[in-house]
Formats: structure tokens, sequence, C-alpha cells
């Protein structure tokens, strides 16, 4: 039961989004910007990224909506399940590889992202932008994260609505709501 | 020095803000909700949690300004931040903010950490859901923004008359009107 009354019915970080639609308004747009507007990372590349902090976070809701938003980019849900387990096996190029890294980093800890690590990215070929834009991503699931978990919200355990969510994210973005 | 080439001459998050501006937005707008807009809980109250949080994260940056912006709303009482950071249980602050600090503190480490007692409790003296649930958010957000600022390696200077005059700055205008100092004007315009 979640810690405050929130709207019956909606799953994970919609109920915490109808109950307060002051801080929804930018909490959606970042994940807009972040994860669905144009970028030189691709939509996949980007929701794999919060998918593995979320992962590290062991957010259920939000590695299940962002994995299946990343399914439905990267058509395949196999990749999704490896990036989360082991992303250095995984069929993924070394960038991505290098841009997880960091953001793992990011997740334990901004301070532990290291110089090296930077340099290993930019050999890679990543940009300034895209290492920012990691950076960020991996923080603001920080945030995505604690908030779902910490405010106890309802998180089913119901697989076919994920992958129905995910389609939505994947098509429309993070703007409007997906229920 | 910055993992990124970063705008020079700007501190913290305001050199990651203005390197990217389509993200600065939201996350200004966010935190003018959550810490200088109309709220049940006062602003010192607000930048106390974001302050104890940022501490708990070890962000230099974060815990100096913030901590200054609450000090700039308590009547400049810099001995009360640090109490706060040190041994909020033993600070002259309510208990209904103890017992949401003791929520702020669980967020930080993981959301999973906080129990219906915990909530309980802070409602038992006087809480609000809306109360709970931005402490919540404030907690889960400078988990955000002090990753942003460290993840970075942003300039974070030793410096505690620059926090204490920005901190002047952002307590009487907020964050989106400050962010007009050092983001282009449609950026930072609503």
């Amino acid at each position: 039961m979640p810690h405050i009354a929130l709207p019956e019915g909606l799953p994970g970080i919609s109920a915490g989004f109808a109950f307060r639609p002051e801080t929804a308004k930018p909490m959606r747009d970042l994940a807009h910007i972040l994860l669905h507007e144009p970028n030189s990372l691709t939509p996949g590349e980007r929701e794999l990224i919060a998918t593995y902090v979320s992962s590290q976070n062991d957010c259920f809701f939000c590695q299940a909506s962002h994995g299946a938003a990343a399914a439905c980019h990267v058509g395949s849900s196999e990749i999704v399940q490896q990036v989360k387990t082991d992303f250095e096996s995984a069929p993924i190029t070394p960038k991505l590889k290098a841009l997880l890294a960091i953001a793992g980093k990011v997740q334990q800890d901004g301070k532990r992202v290291s110089a090296a690590d930077i340099g290993e990215a930019k050999a890679h070929g990543a940009t300034d932008i895209e290492i920012h834009d990691t950076v960020l991503i991996a923080a603001a699931f920080c945030m995505y994260n604690r908030y779902v978990d910490g405010l106890g919200t309802w998180q089913p355990r119901d697989e076919p609505m994920y992958v129905e969510m995910g389609k939505h994210l994947a098509d429309q973005g993070y703007q409007q709501s997906s229920r | 020095m910055p993992h990124i080439a970063l705008p020079e001459g700007l501190p913290g998050i305001r050199g990651a803000m203005a390197f990217r501006p389509e993200t600065a937005r939201p996350l200004n707008e966010l935190v003018e909700v959550l810490l200088f807009g109309p709220h049940t809980l006062t602003q010192g109250e607000r930048e106390l949690i974001a302050t104890y949080v940022s501490y708990l994260n070890d962000c230099h940056f974060c815990q100096s300004i913030h901590g200054a912006i609450a000090a700039a709303h308590l009547d400049g009482d810099e001995d009360l931040v640090k109490r706060v950071k040190s041994d909020f249980q033993r600070a002259a602050i309510s208990d209904r903010l103890k017992a949401l600090l003791v929520i702020a503190g669980k967020v930080q480490r993981g959301g999973k950490n906080v129990t219906a007692a915990d909530a309980e409790h802070a409602r038992s003296l006087g809480a609000t859901d809306v109360e709970i649930h931005d402490t919540v958010l404030i907690a889960a957000a400078f988990c955000m923004y002090n990753r942003y600022v460290d993840g970075l390696g942003t300039i974070q200077p030793q410096d505690e008359a620059m926090y204490r005059e920005r901190g002047k700055v952002v307590a009487r205008h907020g964050y989106v009107e400050g962010s007009k100092d050092y983001l282009p004007a449609e950026a930072a315009a609503r």
C-alpha cells in the first residue's frame, strides 16, 4: 500500500504524477528531452541507460517500463535483459558500453566518474553532449527510482501491461500520460 | 577540471545548466516548485531537507549553496544549518520536520527504506500527505542534482562568501528568475 493517499488504479510513477501535477510537469519534460527528443544517441540507447540504472537501483516499475520501451526501440527484449545482467557481453557498441560504465558509476556516486572513464568514452566516439546526457539520465533515474519506491507506489507484476506501456512510451514519449 | 567542456566561470550546476539549456529549464522548474513556490512547509524547512540530503551525498557545491539559501531564509542562522547536517535530532527544529528528515535520509539511501511507520509518525506530528510527498521528492531530486554536479566534475569553489552571496539572491528571487543570470533568455523563460 502506498505511504500516502495516491489516486487508485495508477501504477508506479503515474500515481505520483496524478497526485501532484505541479511537479509532474517538469519531471515529464525532463524525461521527454533526455529519452525521446532527437539526439545523436538513439532513443533505444538512451532507454537502455535508463533501464540499466533502474535495475541497479532495483526499482521494479522503472526497469520494467523503460525496459519495455527499450525493447520496442531495439526490437529485442533479450538485449535489454543482457544489458541489465552483463552489458559488457551484450551485442551493443563499445561506445554504449563506455557510457553504461559511466552511468553505473553515477548511480553509485557522481564522484566515482574518473577522467579515464571519460577518455574511454571519447576514444569510442562519444561527444561531450552524449557524456553530459548519460550523466544526467543516470542521475535523473536515481531520482525517479527513489520517488517511485519512496512513496510505496503500486508496482503490479503484469508483463503485458508493461509491454503496452513500453509501446506507448516508445511512440509518444513522456509529455502525456500513458493511461 | 570538469570532465567535459563546460562554460568557464560558472561554478557547480550553473556550468552544467549553461552547457545544456534544454535540460536546465525543467531542472529549474522542478526545484522552483519544490523549494521556492507557495507551500505549507516554509522555504527554510524545504531548503534544510535539500541541504541535509546533499550533505549525506557529500556534494560540496549543493550542500554549500542550499545551506546558504536555507540560512538566508532563517535570518542568517548558519549554526542551525550546521546542526541539522550533523545531528538534526538535537537541532532547534519542529518534531514534524525531524520526522520528515528521517524520511528524506531513508530516501537518500534507497526509496524502499521508507516504511509505513515512518509516514505514520510524520502524520501523527501534523505532516500532510503533500508534505510527505514533497519530502520524498526533494530527497529524490537531490540524489539527482548531487550526482549531476559531481558526475560532470564541475568546479566547486571553497569560498564561503561566494555561496553566502549567491544564497541571498536565490532566497530572494528563486531558481527560475535566478537562472536568467547564466542561461540564454529563451531558455530561462517559463
